[in-house]
């Protein structure tokens, strides 16, 4: 029998408990100094979280290092086998949003730990922490290369190459700095744990980096699939510090009413914006129409409902904690029952000139997918969509000022979304000022949860809404073209528009700037708190009630 | 049907305006062509000033934003003007810690195959089991500081840096922490594994330099840390520490594996210290606030370099301990001084240094 080279080699070692047990006794609790609290929180610790993962540094960049070398080596030989001959273009045109927002919210998690690691007593969790700040550092710069070989070898590089400035400056990547943002500020335990570990990443996740991925790869862009993939890889070292520290939270019974608070909050927020983004791209960005494919409602029915709901959420309420049922079935009400995603759909391709990416028109197979799918589909939805492939030629109106019976929506102050269910808008007051909402919880989160008090409890970590939240507002009054001007969502030539309502590659076909001059863009939440009292109530229902878009 | 040309969706494929804009177009490369850490690192973190439209949107209870100046006293013109030297970010992070990794694993096993740790010499186990394991805690304190540091920074490019260095410390911090486990078993019993921290935490040599790491992690302003840990810190403890006593003096007490291990941390304070010492220079430059931040550094530099100095004299005996003596503890000191004068000079800063200048 042979001898392998390992037993000859072999080495008495310790083993990984042991390595770790030792890593976590090189923290000591400061006498000569006492390490600043510098990231509030309300909530209070008894005990230290441990470490499910058990890893140490030295075998983590090693294995980082040989996932990396995948990943490259699909990127070399994605190009070798001519990728971009063959993908598409609908689908790469959505990149250019998706990749705009998403290394934010992967910086800020790597921000996060350091405020999690500020707060949370103990050094047994330091190294998982440690690595998930550095797996935030790589996700970050990993898809800002994926993005920069997308510009480099993709037909129509036209925004990819304003990425990060239009990010900061877009009517729907706001949405995704109120995600990345909520990583960072307010409540450091509501922020790091909650937000981002407990919901977003062991959650939202599943259908960011694995749904979109297949998507992709059904689109002929497989290089998405390989870093994203990837990048989920690290995300279950996440969901486990997650869950770890969450535990040592519940431990405290004191903590109980803030974590049915933060969850509710995070559990909706983080449906109303991923579902948004991610199911629009997915069901949208498609040009895959096989009707056995998995719909979106069918993907968060098996990542978010029963691998996250039924899983996760709910064997934590033998810790005693409330665990808000009804918002989980509200949110698949809003993708079922309501077409959430349907209609925040519309509302990306009725705002395609303020955008910075091209929104293909759907056509006959699309349309008959999405009436297999979601019956009754194009009844609600085919007019707009016939529409807008009319209106896609220069010489038209752009969508949103033709008369198609379309009502440009409300703002939601809590997850900027728009209101687009309309009839479950609600207005409130907070500190005297008029507010709309996409949704009840909405409304409760920012005037409930963000607060300086909840239930009687002062809370004076919590955070606030902030800034100018409204992108509407920047604009109020404006004309259109000087709108897309300001953006900067004009090509190098000055007149061209970044963005387009079509997939014409052909510079006759191209929008530019005299195409779409003339059109005032208005705020409808600064329009509504200039109405009286009583034009204002008739303006609410009525907008409660909807609109119906008639072929143009 | 089209052909493949046709649909193809290849760059140049078709030309239109734009069809070949193929650079990040929205900053401004710091040489003639942007680099790839440049654009994987530019503005990834926005900025009101720039680009951020609707300012941050979130903030905490007191109004302070999700980014705010407010974190350090230093300030600039113009935050987005520094870029790393080091060029760091994630794949040539990971291929640099994995090859720091790799080198210290073939070592150790080479050394432990060839029964190099059971020849080493009694006494200075003894120093590598008090002394050089009480280093680790210090090490790893630096490196929590860093971790925390990293939160603040007004740009991508300042908290990457600060970023990766954490990294660094805190695998140096395991690296020592492992390398003693890994070893331990070849020294039957002569090495004990808590001897390290029971220094770190009692033994009289060592609690300056404890009160000095506390003193740091104790700030709350990051680039005070960043400069405090790389300007002052590292140069007049653990260099002198590292460089100066272990790996003068291991050789000679039959260990060259200590050395090894060690150099990979020198080969890190290299790279942080440039990055740090080129973002200080930036700040105390600066042609806005240049007055006010040597001002705030030359206050820094008061405050830690007394604390480090004394600290290091306090590590003086740690020098007289092996049985072969190299390299006396004033050479090293003297060494160290010279370093934070150097790179005080670097920034801009002389005349505020250590004893001699």
């Amino acid at each position: 029998m042979a001898t392998s080279l390992s037993k000859i080699t072999a080495q008495r070692g310790i083993s990984l408990a042991e390595a770790t047990r030792r890593i976590a006794d090189l923290g000591w609790l400061p006498t000569y100094a006492q390490q600043a609290l510098k990231y509030p929180t309300d909530y209070k610790f008894v005990k230290a979280p441990r470490d499910p993962m058990k890893q140490v540094l030295r075998s983590y960049f090693p294995m980082q290092e040989e996932k990396d070398n995948r990943v490259y080596g699909a990127l070399d030989a994605g190009l070798r086998g001519n990728m971009f001959r063959s993908v598409e273009p609908r689908w790469i045109e959505w990149m250019k949003l998706f990749l705009a927002i998403i290394p934010f919210p992967e910086i800020s998690a790597a921000r996060s730990m350091a405020i999690e690691a500020n707060v949370v007593p103990g050094h047994d969790l330091r190294t998982g922490y440690t690595m998930q700040m550095v797996d935030e550092l790589r996700h970050s710069t990993i898809q800002m290369n994926l993005k920069k070989w997308y510009m480099e070898n993709y037909i129509d590089p036209s925004g990819f190459d304003i990425t990060e400035a239009a990010f900061g400056k877009c009517y729907a990547t706001t949405i995704g700095r109120q995600f990345g943002e909520g990583f960072i500020t307010g409540d450091a335990i509501t922020a790091t744990n909650i937000y981002l570990q407990v919901v977003a990443e062991t959650a939202f996740t599943n259908t960011l980096f694995v749904a979109m991925p297949s998507e992709a790869a059904r689109n002929g862009d497989y290089a998405l699939p390989t870093v994203f993939l990837s990048v989920q890889s690290d995300e279950s070292r996440h969901i486990g510090n997650g869950h770890s520290t969450l535990m040592a939270v519940l431990n405290e019974p004191d903590n109980h009413l803030l974590l049915e608070r933060d969850i509710r909050y995070a559990f909706w927020q983080n449906h109303a914006i991923v579902d948004a983004a991610i199911g629009t791209i997915i069901e949208y960005g498609t040009k895959d129409r096989r009707k056995d494919k998995e719909s979106y409602a069918e993907l968060w029915q098996r990542w978010i409902f029963d691998d996250y709901y039924r899983s996760y959420l709910l064997p934590l309420e033998k810790y005693g904690l409330k665990i808000h049922h009804d918002d989980v079935q509200a949110a698949w009400d809003r993708i079922i029952k309501k077409d959430y995603v349907h209609y925040v759909a519309q509302f990306f391709s009725a705002g395609w000139p303020v955008n910075f990416w091209r929104i293909d028109p759907l056509d006959e197979r699309d349309f008959e997918w999405f009436e297999y799918k979601y019956p009754g589909w194009y009844k609600k939805f085919g007019a707009w969509w016939e529409n807008y492939r009319k209106l896609s030629k220069r010489g038209n109106p752009p969508i949103v000022w033709a008369d198609t019976g379309y009502v440009y929506p409300h703002r939601c102050w809590s997850c900027l979304v728009p209101c687009l269910i309309r009839e479950d808008m609600v207005v409130d007051e907070v500190d005297g000022q008029l507010y709309t909402y996409c949704s009840e919880q909405c409304r409760w989160t920012h005037k409930v949860a963000f607060a300086s008090e909840y239930e009687g409890r002062p809370t004076p970590a919590m955070g606030r809404f902030s800034g100018r939240r409204q992108w509407e507002e920047v604009y109020h009054g404006w004309d259109l073209a000087d709108v897309i001007k300001d953006l900067g969502f004009v090509r190098t030539d000055g007149r061209t528009l970044v963005p387009q309502p079509h997939l014409e590659f052909d510079e006759r076909e191209m929008w530019t700037l005299d195409d779409v001059r003339g059109y005032e863009l208005r705020s409808p939440l600064v329009d509504l708190r200039q109405m009286t009292p009583e034009d204002r109530e008739r303006h609410i229902a009525e907008y409660r009630k909807g609109f119906t878009v008639h072929k143009v | 049907m089209a052909t493949v040309e046709e649909r193809s969706a290849e760059a140049g494929a078709r030309k239109f305006p734009d069809w070949d804009s193929r650079r990040y177009r929205y900053y401004q490369p710091i040489g003639r062509k942007a680099t790839l850490y440049e654009d994987v690192t530019v503005d990834v973190q926005p900025d009101p000033d720039r680009y951020l439209l609707q300012g941050w949107i979130i903030s905490f209870a007191d109004g302070t934003p999700a980014y705010s100046p407010t974190r350090t006293r230093l300030k600039s013109s113009d935050w987005h003007a520094y870029r790393a030297p080091d060029e760091e970010w994630e794949r040539p992070h990971y291929q640099r810690q994995s090859a720091i990794v790799r080198m210290i694993q073939q070592a150790v096993a080479n050394g432990r195959a060839q029964g190099a740790v059971s020849r080493f010499d009694r006494d200075w186990v003894h120093i590598l089991q008090n002394h050089f394991s009480a280093s680790k805690h210090a090490e790893y304190g630096m490196g929590i500081a860093l971790m925390s540091g990293q939160r603040d920074g007004m740009t991508q490019m300042i908290n990457n840096s600060i970023l990766v260095n954490a990294s660094y410390k805190l695998r140096y911090a395991q690296d020592i922490t492992l390398y003693l486990a890994d070893i331990a078993p070849d020294l039957n019993g002569a090495l004990d594994e808590a001897q390290g921290k029971e220094h770190w935490m009692n033994d009289e040599l060592w609690q300056p330099t404890r009160a000095l790491v506390e003193t740091v992690l104790a700030a709350t302003d990051h680039l005070e840390q960043y400069f405090a840990i790389n300007i002052v810190v590292e140069p007049m403890i653990l260099e002198l520490f590292r460089s100066g006593f272990i790996a003068q003096a291991a050789a000679l007490h039959g260990d060259f594996l200590t050395p090894t291990v060690v150099s990979a941390a020198e080969a890190d304070y290299t790279r942080n210290m440039v990055n740090t010492v080129t973002l200080m220079r930036l700040m105390a430059k600066d042609p806005v606030h240049g007055t006010h931040n040597q001002g705030v550094m030359a206050e820094w530099l008061d405050h830690y370099l007394p604390l480090a100095q004394n600290a290091a004299q306090h590590l003086q005996p740690i020098w007289s301990l092996p049985r072969m003596k190299v390299h006396g503890f004033q050479d090293a000191y003297q060494t160290a001084v010279s370093r934070v004068n150097t790179l005080l000079a670097e920034i801009g800063l002389d005349g505020n240094g250590g004893e001699n200048s």
